[in-house]
């Protein structure tokens, strides 16, 4: 069932422009790459928890989306597409529709790691055929930048800000992929837009067409709250991956595989640099915490390679 | 021929869910509403339902599912009680917002904190301006009677907005009494097959987006509609309590006047007290005096004109809350039955008694007393106390 990329980027958007989205938010890459994994002849609902993608695309009266769109609150999007595909599984039972349907929701970190992060794990164990994509952008961004479990050690937020006595949030990421590939649902998978698209259309089309649940974590570039030039967005991707900062892998039906290796894997130094949110990490005393960072990167990075055999 | 049967409240509620047959139930078990989902499982193993029962994690899930399930065109219900409707708030304004025809019982009981699991209403009140229609029930026949038609006013087309119907925990809940029920075709032909119109999610003609941010040039709009078919449903559910009547013999109003004619002194109270105050009435009008009682079953939207005129003669009114607002100033129900009365020509003196909090017995001779602090402002024209609190240790 692999992807045909060329066949793909030809599909019509079902994610419009005219959206209010920040120039270059990476949130609108990430909904476009994953909606385009959809069979055109498929209709889908799409559910999106309140945050950035969702307060800019269904303004009322206009919407962004050609598929039928459900916002409900900001903690239960996981819920509220269970309740859609529910309803769709007993109206067809009753033969009441026949058409094909596919259910999305989205969530920014904070609507998933943090506050959803019970409705998540619910939706995903009881095994409704959804799927559920993170697209992390590390921070609660539309309330203004504040910290959310998503968000890298040491970045500056609103509320983990760096100041004298502390140089910004004190706690590593939460692993929110390795907790979903905890509930032993079929599909897991952490990707990125990136290159040609392919990693993250592959899994798109994965997720979606796999019965049963399935989850995807996106990383998901934020100008606003990283404080990089907005025409960087495909730099600071590739920098992501290329120092194992956000490894490419899936877990499929409990296999674990790394999907991209760098050929040449960079130090966390050169993901940081271009982004204003670490600027108070490249000051000399403060050596020693991109040092610790390094370390916890290279940790993680080692534990996956042993995951997925490598 | 309607069917005998000796049910529990709860046994009572399923049942009439089971007929319903609804098309998504998502729940979360929380005492004394716990059986609801129970029985209703059971049902739905057994296939004596074609439901799909969504078993969610908690009941703010249940309601989030409840929305999604509802906003794709399925009839939907669930079932709650205290802290569950509670987790549930932020949800119940989604709903009722959104226009969802939901259908959830609503078994009362005390809310946290403390905690304690005995009838009282402070859940249900604390819900009031949610905007979710609300309906309230004496005892098992009439929780089984405003379930179903609950369908009907929820649905319809003035007004699609959802409903709770409300009855007292464990002394209704779990209590078992002799009930008739309808025959199940009865009760699927009188609720029907539930067109959702074409604004639904799934409706494969037309994409509908829901739940949109709402600034101000359209919010406010939004919220007047609302309370338009609020408005509505006051008529709706007259009517649809005339239907039922004429299938069941079962006479359903806004309230339940019980020997209002005549009546110089009376009390409105909420659910299964009613039952206990009509013992009392009796008595009373045994020895003569003039006592009546108003139940209140319709408490959103509230009946003002009607309960105005129903008042306006008595002499003196205790309104009975089963719920503190913490207003300082009386409970929930007495504050609206007295704002009710404030059009009228002659007014009654209206005070009011918060009773029964956490589960606190209420007998005969605690509303007996009730009736005995009005005869004696009938008598001598002196107010002691508008503000009252009735069985509690001072
Ligand atoms: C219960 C609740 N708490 C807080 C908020 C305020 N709020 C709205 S969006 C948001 C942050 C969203 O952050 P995230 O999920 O990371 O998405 P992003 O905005 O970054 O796209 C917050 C805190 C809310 N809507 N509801
Ligand atoms: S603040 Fe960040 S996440 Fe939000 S719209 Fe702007 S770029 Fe996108």
């Amino acid at each position: 069932m692999a992807l045909n990329l060329r066949e793909a980027v030809k599909r019509p958007e079902r994610f419009t422009g005219g959206h209010r989205l920040c120039a270059g938010c990476g949130a609108s890459v990430t909904v476009r790459a994953v909606l385009r994994a959809l069979k055109p002849e498929d209709k889908a609902v799409i559910g999106a928890a309140t945050g950035c993608l969702e307060v800019s695309s269904f303004l009322y009266p206009y919407t962004a989306w050609k598929d039928s769109f459900i916002h409900n609150a900001f903690e239960n999007a996981g819920a509220t597409i269970s309740g859609v595909e529910a309803a769709y599984r007993v109206l067809k039972k009753k033969g009441k529709i026949d058409d094909t349907y596919k259910f999305i929701a989205f969530g920014g970190d904070g609507g998933t790691y943090d506050i959803g992060l019970q409705s998540l794990s619910g939706a995903m164990e009881r095994g409704h055929d959804m799927v559920y994509v993170c697209y992390d952008n590390g921070a609660y961004m539309n309330t203004g930048i504040q910290r959310s479990s998503a968000t890298p050690k040491y970045a500056n937020t609103t509320t983990s800000p760096a100041g004298k006595v502390v140089p910004g949030k004190q706690q590593f990421r939460k692993d929110l992929t390795e907790v979903m590939a905890a509930h032993h649902i079929p599909y897991v998978a952490q990707t990125a837009p990136f290159g040609n698209f392919s990693d993250i259309h592959q899994k798109a089309e994965k997720a979606i067409y796999t019965e049963g649940p399935a989850f995807l974590n996106v990383f998901t570039p934020c100008p606003r709250g990283w404080r990089y030039d907005t025409p960087k967005l495909m730099e600071i991707v590739k920098l992501a991956i290329d120092t194992c900062y956000w490894p490419l892998y899936e877990v499929e039906n409990g296999k674990w595989r790394l999907t991209y290796k760098p050929k040449k894997k960079l130090p966390i130094e050169d993901f940081l640099r271009p982004q204003g949110r670490f600027k108070h990490l490249f000051k000399p005393e403060n050596q020693h915490l991109i040092e610790e960072l390094q370390k916890e990167v290279d940790r993680r990075w080692e534990m996956l390679l042993e995951k997925c055999g490598e | 021929m309607a069917i005998r049967e000796r049910l529990s409240g709860n046994e009572a509620v399923a049942t009439a869910m089971k007929q319903i047959n609804p098309d998504v139930v998502a729940a979360f078990p929380i005492t004394p509403s716990t059986e609801v989902p129970q029985y209703f499982s059971q049902f739905v193993a057994n296939g004596s339902v074609d439901t799909e029962f969504v078993a969610v994690e908690s009941e703010h899930s249940a309601m989030s599912a409840c929305v999604g399930a509802s906003a794709a065109g399925a009839r939907v219900m669930t079932a709650t009680s205290a802290n569950g409707l509670a987790l549930m708030w932020e949800i119940l304004y989604i709903a009722a917002s959104s226009r969802l025809p939901i259908v959830m019982p609503v078994i009362n009981r005390a809310l946290s904190g403390p905690i304690n699991i005995h009838n009282d209403h402070s859940d249900s009140m604390g819900a009031r301006d949610s905007g979710w229609i609300q309906l309230y029930s004496e005892d098992n026949q009439e929780a089984y009677d405003n379930i179903i038609q609950a369908i009907r006013i929820a649905e319809h087309k003035d007004v699609r907005l959802p409903v709770m119907v409300c009855m007292d925990g464990f002394i209704v809940s779990h209590s078992v009494e002799n009930i008739e029920l309808l025959e199940t075709e009865k009760v699927k032909e009188f609720v029907g097959e539930y067109d959702p119109g074409l604004d639904t999610l799934l409706n494969p003609e037309q994409p509908v987006a829901m739940g949109p941010l709402d600034l101000p040039p359209h919010y406010f709009e939004h919220k007047r509609q609302q309370a338009e078919a609020m408005k509505n449903a006051k008529k709706v559910i007259l009517e649809i309590a005339k239907e039922f009547e004429a299938l069941t013999g079962r006479k359903y109003g806004l309230f339940e006047e019980y020997k209002m004619e005549d009546a110089e002194v009376a009390i409105v109270v909420l659910n299964s007290t009613a039952g206990t105050a009509k013992e009392v009435v009796d008595e009373l009008r045994e020895k003569g005096v003039k006592a009546g009682l108003i139940k209140i079953r319709v408490f959103r939207p509230f009946p003002v004109e009607e309960l105005r005129d129903a008042l306006k003669h008595v002499k003196a009114v205790a309104v009975m809350d089963k719920a503190d607002s913490f207003s300082a100033a009386g409970g929930p129900v007495f504050v609206e039955t007295r704002a009710a009365l404030y059009d009228a020509e002659t007014k009654p003196v209206v005070i009011s008694y918060i009773y029964g909090l956490g589960g606190r017995d209420v007998r005969t001779n605690d509303i007996m007393k009730v009736y005995n602090d009005l005869l004696e402002i009938v008598e001598t024209g002196e107010v002691k106390s508008v503000y009252n609190y009735l069985g509690v240790r001072e």
